[in-house]
């Protein structure tokens, strides 16, 4: 897969300005949170299935709609922050993808 | 109440049928801008959700806990993700003009038709399955109704086909709207997103009214939940991870979701918002599964279908409104399923295997005339029919039950055979056709040998001694248990394989072919989409000639049609008749136009070579690369002209120096030559005068006066004849007297004259006699010349004070003479211009009129020699080379 980096052509500055930093870093986060939700979605595989240390299933639904919540949370936030900063900041069309 | 039912069940078909009429009118008025909102497109996604999971997800979480939530759980995932995969194909899908999962493929590697049929017929098996599952839903919650009404087969099967029936005419009247839109379909996105919110709704008041109407609020559900059978967690870790992992690839791979998804995308920041909308629609339609299946399972009676608590529990409560909502939830999950499911399979089949198939047998080739669009309407529609009626076939022959209810499963681990080929296709350039072909054989084989085939049961289709012993008697052959590696879960076990053997083969095969170019630039374009195409594309604001469009237009459209299409787009740009300005906004619409008949990439090739604007397509990227080659050979001529120039132009400021010098020689002759001219005429004119005016002279002073003018009129007449001499030379009018003779006697000759001709310094002559005994046939006298000259010129400006000249005669192929002396020679810049007439080295030393060299080296042109200056020889040297043909042999 390609990774986060300066556009391949041309020669790329070393350091960027605070605004295309700040975008750069919010189009990390959008990379990072489909493997954080995973992470937590699959933390239930640790969970003990027998006897009295039995996860009851009210914890299980209040755990998973929870990551589910705050998953949805973290996609709004980054998304708006990607739609304000696409808004004036040049779109960066070349990182990634 | 089951007619109460069927009327609410048609009246609700008679609204949608009205929405999606509404919204095509909307659009083609051009007010469409609501219809494609963010919101309209991530309601559209909710296809995903099918009656298999509305009515499914609460019998899936009484057999097996939780287990039902990673349906949801992987497409969450893969829309939170969106940058890395969606963001990507959308794109992608966008400037490509993909029409389909068979025509994505298909056009990554190459544009092969043979993948798009692969694909094709993959996605037909995978969904017809799927569409069965959708009928034999619906049916089954009309009989949850009709309980005693009717129990026959045959009414059942009554049912199904009334409703498949219907969804076929929806999908035939919505989904193949003329020509309207490329691949966008207005009227059925507008009422998929209408039955997202009913199925939303439905799914949402059942579980309130379970939640807060049955169980007394959240805490009082959590502790019903507690104290079910459900109550602790309990799941198998490999199937929770592993059905994430195949509902998320199927998630991507699905032909509806592709559809709704990529095709109907109107704009890439749709996605952003969806991104997080789709995940939310997705955790609430499974918020209250878990506790509709607790109070399913604690208020209904034993054995009832767990499947359809959804509609048994409300209607057991009384809350028939509310059953009846949830009613139509389930149908609306089934009936948006099918439709688009029917559209995404109909564009396949009649762009991948019905129109190639006409084209070679019945439409006279490739030839496009008017009436090609309405095979390709005609071809569509059909395949809509054939494709529902093949799901309501497959219900029919399996007859329902619960080998269909595990089909879900089966068909999404027969469409993600497609991912690798896919992933691949956009994030690895070297990814192949052959690859790709490869993969999807042995994954779809895989699939099919251990997952697909085996559920229709023991001895339905394969013999029920290969499920035990494996294929003709190959143990390691067994379905469930792939070289011997048995005890996995049947699903996993074929998901594991056919994806591990799909990938090893597509990726081995890859790594082992060698694409072909048109490949490589379809490798290059998806890999590197965003810096290929850096926004939505849209034809350039050039200047097409809209003459040339309508003609082109009047072929695939027909004649009336593109005439009409035209006048609107004129009315619309506020022109009253005439054709319409080209502008990017008609040339869009245009294309979209065409697209409908000949398919996206050929409409948009064929605008493309009249307009020739934007460069998207292979083609224009194929013309792009052939135009590169011709740029770069044009320069490199460019630039070896460029360079010739150079050196022309350096050729060209040497002539003009020279020119210069030789002008300002020409002026410093012509001064010397009118003073040359004047000193011996004034002396004459003087001593004339005095001999004339002057009496008593003596003898000896007449005699000295009249010597003087003598020697003064030589002196004209030698100049005079020298001029003559060098411009009779220089016409070619000279006549050579051929005589034969030795060099040494020519060189004798001229020494002495040049001895005899002047009186200064003592020159000394070294010479070598042997050397010079050379018979020569040619003018000796013209050579005498030469030789005198030189000797003459080394006599006078030899500035050593003890000056020698040295004669070297070398024979070889010619004869060189060589006249070397020991003064200072001639500096460089005065070396190419001394034998030049008019040219005299110095000024001050006014020995002649600069003509001898000129005079020289004429005599040698004419015979046959040549005369050079010979730098580097310690002082000034010339050579005379004598050509051999004169030369005779040395005696």
């Amino acid at each position: 897969m390609s990774e986060a980096g300066p556009p391949r052509r041309g020669k790329p500055p070393v350091f960027l300005e605070r605004q295309s930093y700040r975008r750069r870093r919010v189009i990390d986060a959008a990379r990072v949170l489909p493997f954080i939700g995973m992470l937590l979605w699959l933390v239930p595989l640790l969970w003990a299935e027998e006897g009295a240390a039995a996860v009851r299933s009210s914890s299980a639904i209040l755990y998973l709609f929870g990551v589910w919540a705050l998953l949805v949370l973290g996609a709004v936030v980054l998304s708006s922050r990607l739609a304000a900063q696409g808004r004036y900041g040049a779109e960066t069309g070349g990182e990634g993808g | 109440m089951l007619n109460t039912l069927v009327a609410v069940c048609s009246a609700y078909a008679l609204f949608l049928f009205a929405v999606a009429f509404a919204a095509e009118r909307a659009a083609l008025r051009g007010q469409a801008t609501w219809l494609r909102s963010p919101m309209v497109y991530t309601l559209s996604l909710s296809i995903y959700c099918t009656a298999w999971t509305f009515y499914g997800a609460v019998g899936s979480a009484v057999r097996s806990g939780f287990e039902y939530l990673t349906i949801y759980l992987g497409p969450s995932l893969v829309l939170v993700g969106w940058w890395w995969i969606l963001r990507k194909l959308v794109r992608i899908g966008r400037s490509q003009r993909i029409t389909s999962v068979a025509d994505l493929i298909s056009s990554r590697y190459g544009k092969s038709n043979l993948l798009a049929v692969g694909v094709t017929i993959l996605a037909v098996v995978g969904t017809t399955p799927y569409i069965a599952l959708q009928l034999q839903s619906v049916t089954l919650s009309f009989e949850v109704f009709g309980v005693g009404d009717l129990a026959t087969g045959e009414e059942k099967g009554h049912t199904a086909l009334w409703v498949a029936a219907g969804l076929a005419l929806f999908t035939v009247i919505f989904g193949t709207r003329n020509l309207d839109a490329n691949e966008r379909h207005n009227g059925v996105v507008m009422a998929i997103a209408l039955e997202a919110i009913v199925k939303l709704a439905a799914l949402l008041a059942v579980g309130v009214f379970v939640v807060w109407g049955l169980s007394g609020g959240v805490s009082g559900a959590l502790d019903k939940i507690d104290a079910s059978p459900l109550g602790h967690w309990e799941i198998d870790g490999g199937r929770w991870a592993g059905l994430m992992m195949l509902s998320a690839a199927a998630f991507l791979c699905l032909p509806r979701i592709f559809q709704v998804l990529v095709v109907e995308n109107d704009n890439e920041t749709h996605l952003r918002t969806a991104s997080w909308a789709f995940p939310l629609y997705l955790g609430l339609m499974s918020l209250f599964v878990v506790p509709i299946a607790v109070i399913g399972l604690e208020m209904l009676p034993e054995g009832s279908n767990p499947d359809l608590f959804v509609l048994t529990v409300p209607l057991s409560q009384g809350r028939d409104g509310l059953a009846v909502l949830s009613f139509l939830g389930g149908f609306s999950s089934a009936t948006s399923m099918v439709i688009v499911a029917a559209i995404a399979l109909s564009t396949m089949v009649s762009n991948h295997v019905v129109m190639p198939l006409w084209l070679r047998f019945a439409g006279g080739g490739a030839k496009v005339s008017g009436d090609v669009r309405h095979v390709v309407l005609l071809a569509r529609r059909l395949s809509i029919i054939g494709v529902v009626m093949l799901g309501y076939l497959y219900y029919r022959l399996s007859g329902g039950g619960a080998a269909l209810a595990s089909i879900g499963l089966v068909s999404f681990a027969g469409v993600a055979q497609v991912l690798p080929a896919m992933l691949g296709g956009i994030f690895w350039r070297g990814a192949s056709r052959l690859g790709a072909l490869t993969g999807l054989t042995l994954g779809f084989g895989c699939w099919g040998y251990t997952l697909f085939l085996p559920s229709f049961g023991p001895g339905a289709v394969l013999p029920e001694a290969w499920l035990l012993d494996g294929a003709f008697g190959l143990h390691w052959l067994r379905p469930h248990a792939l070289f011997g590696i048995g005890g996995m879960d049947p699903l996993l076990h074929a998901v594991f394989w056919s994806l591990a053997l799909n990938t090893g083969g597509f990726v081995l095969a890859s790594l082992a072919s060698f694409p072909q170019p048109l490949e490589r630039l379809q490798g290059a374009q998806f890999v590197n989409v965003f810096e290929h195409s850096t926004g939505p594309r849209s034809w350039a604001g050039r200047v097409a000639p809209t003459e040339d469009l309508m003609v082109m237009a009047q072929r695939i459209l027909g004649a009336r049609d593109a005439r009409l299409l035209f006048e609107r787009e004129a009315q619309r740009q506020g022109l009253r008749g005439g054709l319409p300005a080209p502008t990017p906004d008609f040339l869009e619409t245009l294309e979209r136009e065409l697209a409908g008949s000949v398919g996206a990439a050929t409409a948009h090739a064929m605008v493309g070579q009249i307009v020739g604007g934007a460069s998207v397509s292979v083609e224009d990227l194929m013309a792009v690369a052939d135009e590169t080659a011709q740029m770069m050979e044009y320069s490199a001529r460019l630039e070896a002209q460029s360079q010739e120039l150079a050196r022309t132009a350096a050729q060209l400021r040497e002539a003009n120096a020279k020119l210069t010098r030789l002008s300002v020689q020409k002026d410093a002759f012509l001064s010397q030559i009118s003073h040359e001219l004047r000193t011996p005429m004034t002396s004459i004119r003087a001593f004339s005068e005095i001999l004339r005016d002057t009496t008593g002279l003596s003898a000896p002073e007449q005699s000295k006066y009249a010597s003087i003018i003598h020697d003064e009129a030589i002196r004209l007449t030698r100049l005079l004849d020298d001029l003559l001499d060098l411009s009779v030379l220089e016409n070619g009018q000279v006549n050579l007297n051929l005589r034969e003779g030795l060099l040494s006697e020519v060189l004798d000759r001229a020494v002495a004259a040049a001895a005899a001709d002047e009186h200064g310094a003592r020159l000394r002559i070294d010479r070598d006699p042997a050397a010079e005994r050379i018979w020569l046939n040619t003018d000796l006298d013209r050579l005498s010349q030469v030789f005198i000259n030189l000797v003459a010129n080394a006599r006078k400006y030899c500035d050593a004070a003890q000056p020698a000249l040295d004669i070297r005669v070398r024979t070889g192929e010619e004869v060189v003479i060589d006249f070397i002396d020991n003064g200072t020679g001639i500096s460089s810049e005065a070396q190419d211009v001394i034998f030049e007439k008019f040219s005299r080295v110095s000024d001050q030393k006014a020995g002649g009129a600069g003509l001898g060299l000129a005079i020289c080296r004429q005599i040698m042109t004419r015979l046959g020699g040549e005369i050079a200056y010979l730098p580097g020889q310690g002082g000034g040297a010339f050579r005379v080379i004598l050509p051999a043909n004169i030369a005779m042999a040395a005696q």
